[in-house]
């Protein structure tokens, strides 16, 4: 049953407050673009995305990254640090509106809102996304992980390239 | 558009080694992206609009884009599709806001000129007036003040417009090297849309065309697909220019082998990382040969967009002009609408390596987006095309710049420069 502000679902005991911190901690690895440890935020079973709001409302499928698995986020990753070509840019997620939105069987549905900025190289920095996370969050020997992440991105375009997971 | 803003500026003369040199101008002249259009997407072209799939149904509409003007592709009552301009023939404001969906009319919301789904306007409110006073002229005649409707071609389920009388019928003005590649793709049974992306690219939209004639710089600035055997260089390739470089198709024979061949190309690519292996190596191979051929390749329709294939990945790259100094990449992805679980999953992974975020993509928007500025800054600069000599002939090579001399002898002639 989804109810909209629960604070925490079911017996997972995983409360907004719990989330946020647990959010931070991932925005702040990929504003630092710390790659390499963004796979760990997910359980093995997880699927993450990017799609736009257009494909997501009109329920099709396809996501402009789409992983099936930590080892698709693994690849993701590696891919991008071994053999991708970006000019260098700062990244900063700003992310807001953190709650549970429901949850059984020991893992909780949550969302957030997230604004990412980009500064390039002399240029302004400029919103590179803007879009809401849909994730179903599980806890696993203790720690919070991502079972899902859609992130479903307002934005009608990209701006240039994606490349940072976000 | 009057025969003065067609004529070119005397300043812009192409230099005269020919189409072994392209001048920098041409990615930033206004009148030259204005005669551009007048010539290629508003003259006798077709140009590639969306899928049959698309407008599913009677009386769905989904927006579209031909050059920069914004067009609506409807399908009518009886399921006849159409493409008419998005643009209220009463005042030119934006007819359709919404992004796709189904109506039984189209209606202005300025002023609430009503039109069918074929283009002809139905009705207007007050068109008597009120009391007697004001209303339209006795004369005004309903059948002629329709929407602007643009010829229609569909190829399997494929859409396609054109503004032109005189252009030629779509099979003749797509060729027969074109046409069997298109329909290998998208005539054999039905399309299933799996979506789009799109992205913004501040560049010329030429860059972004001549980007995909351009298999020199395929295996130096996307490391990606060297590293993972994908493509390389010293593997089967073919560039093939197509009636006199208007269109042109590439291939290559994908070699699962690829990879743990070592030889004297591959050790000149910087890239090149033997050690990387995905975990997940479905994305980069072909696990279902869906047209048991073994091919994988690309070909591009002038003036729109660049059909290609990775393994089950079936994309359209659509390069929507936005002035000079820009374009949107639409990307659409499709299979079949019987395509089972397994394969739909596959081209949902497969899409990953072409995109906004794409392995074997990224770079290149990376790429464009930063050499605008620099092209806009030395606009009587000249880039070289030497690359597999001066000629425009197929060659079956990457190391070639054939394909784009083979555009620009096409071009110049169009643009008459």
């Amino acid at each position: 049953m989804l109810t909209d502000g629960v604070e925490s679902a079911g017996s997972t005991g995983i409360k907004a407050a719990e989330l946020r911190d647990f959010y931070e901690e991932i925005a702040a690895c990929l504003d630092a673009e710390a790659l390499r440890e963004f796979p760990a935020f997910f359980t093995a079973d997880a699927r993450y995305q990017i799609i736009s709001r257009e494909n997501h409302d009109d329920g099709l499928e396809h996501a402009t990254m789409y992983c099936l698995g930590r080892d698709m986020i693994e690849d993701r990753v590696m891919a991008t640090v071994e053999a991708a070509l970006y000019q260098p840019r700062s990244l900063r997620h700003f992310i807001s509106g953190v709650r549970v939105t429901g949850g059984d069987d020991g893992e909780v549905n949550a969302e957030a809102n997230f604004l990412i900025i980009e500064s390039l190289l002399e240029q302004e920095p400029q919103i590179l996304m803007v879009g809401r996370y849909l994730d179903r969050v599980v806890r696993e020997e203790g720690a919070l992980k991502l079972r899902e992440r859609s992130c479903v991105y307002d934005n009608y375009r990209i701006r240039t390239t994606l490349v940072i997971p976000v | 558009m009057s025969d003065t803003a067609l004529r070119n500026s005397p300043d812009r003369v192409w230099p005269a080694e020919g189409i072994t040199r392209v001048p920098a101008w041409i990615y930033s002249d206004p009148d030259i992206f204005a005669k551009e259009m007048a010539v290629f997407h508003y003259g006798k072209t077709w140009n590639y609009v969306g899928l049959v799939c698309e407008v599913p149904e009677p009386n769905s509409f989904k927006r579209a884009w031909v050059g920069e003007r914004p067009v609506i592709i409807t399908r009518d009552a009886e399921g006849e599709i159409h493409v008419v301009e998005n643009r209220c023939a009463h005042r030119g404001s934006l007819l359709c806001w919404k992004n796709r969906g189904t109506a039984k009319d189209l209606t202005c919301p300025y002023h609430h000129w009503s039109y069918n789904l074929k283009g002809d306007l139905m009705g207007l409110p007050f068109l008597r007036g009120v009391q007697g006073k004001g209303g339209m002229s006795r004369d005004f005649d309903k059948s002629r003040n329709g929407l602007s409707k643009l010829r229609v071609a569909i190829r399997g389920g494929t859409i396609w417009a054109s503004y032109s009388d005189d252009v030629p019928p779509l099979e003749d003005y797509l060729g027969p090297e074109i046409l069997m590649r298109l329909d290998r793709l998208v005539s054999r049974r039905p399309l299933r849309l799996l979506g789009h992306s799109r992205q913004m690219v501040e560049s010329n939209w030429k860059l972004y065309w001549e980007n995909s004639r351009d298999p020199y710089h395929a295996t130096l600035m996307h490391p990606f697909l060297s590293t993972f055997g994908i493509l390389r260089t010293d593997g089967d390739y073919h560039s093939v220019p197509l009636q006199e470089g208007r269109h042109e198709y590439t291939y290559s024979q994908y070699d699962p082998e690829l990879r743990n061949k070592a030889s004297e190309a591959s050790k000149q690519i910087k890239s090149i990382n033997t050690d990387l292996q995905m975990k997940d190596k479905e994305v980069v191979s072909s696990v279902i040969d869906e047209f048991q051929d073994g091919m994988m390749g690309a070909f591009q329709v002038f003036p729109t967009i660049l059909v290609q294939q990775y393994f089950n990945c079936l994309v359209i790259r659509h390069v929507i002009p936005k002035g000079p100094g820009a374009h949107e990449l639409a990307w659409t992805y499709f299979g079949f609408a019987d395509d089972d679980e397994t394969l739909n999953t596959l081209r949902l992974k497969q899409s990953n390596l072409v995109g906004p975020a794409g392995f074997v993509s990224l770079e290149d928007s990376e790429v464009l987006s930063l050499m605008q500025p620099v092209v806009e800054s030395y606009p009587d600069s000249v880039q070289v095309l030497e690359m597999g000599g001066h000629g425009t002939e197929a060659q079956s090579t990457m190391m070639t710049e054939t394909l784009i001399r083979a555009f620009y002898q096409f071009y110049r002639r169009e643009m008459d420069l």
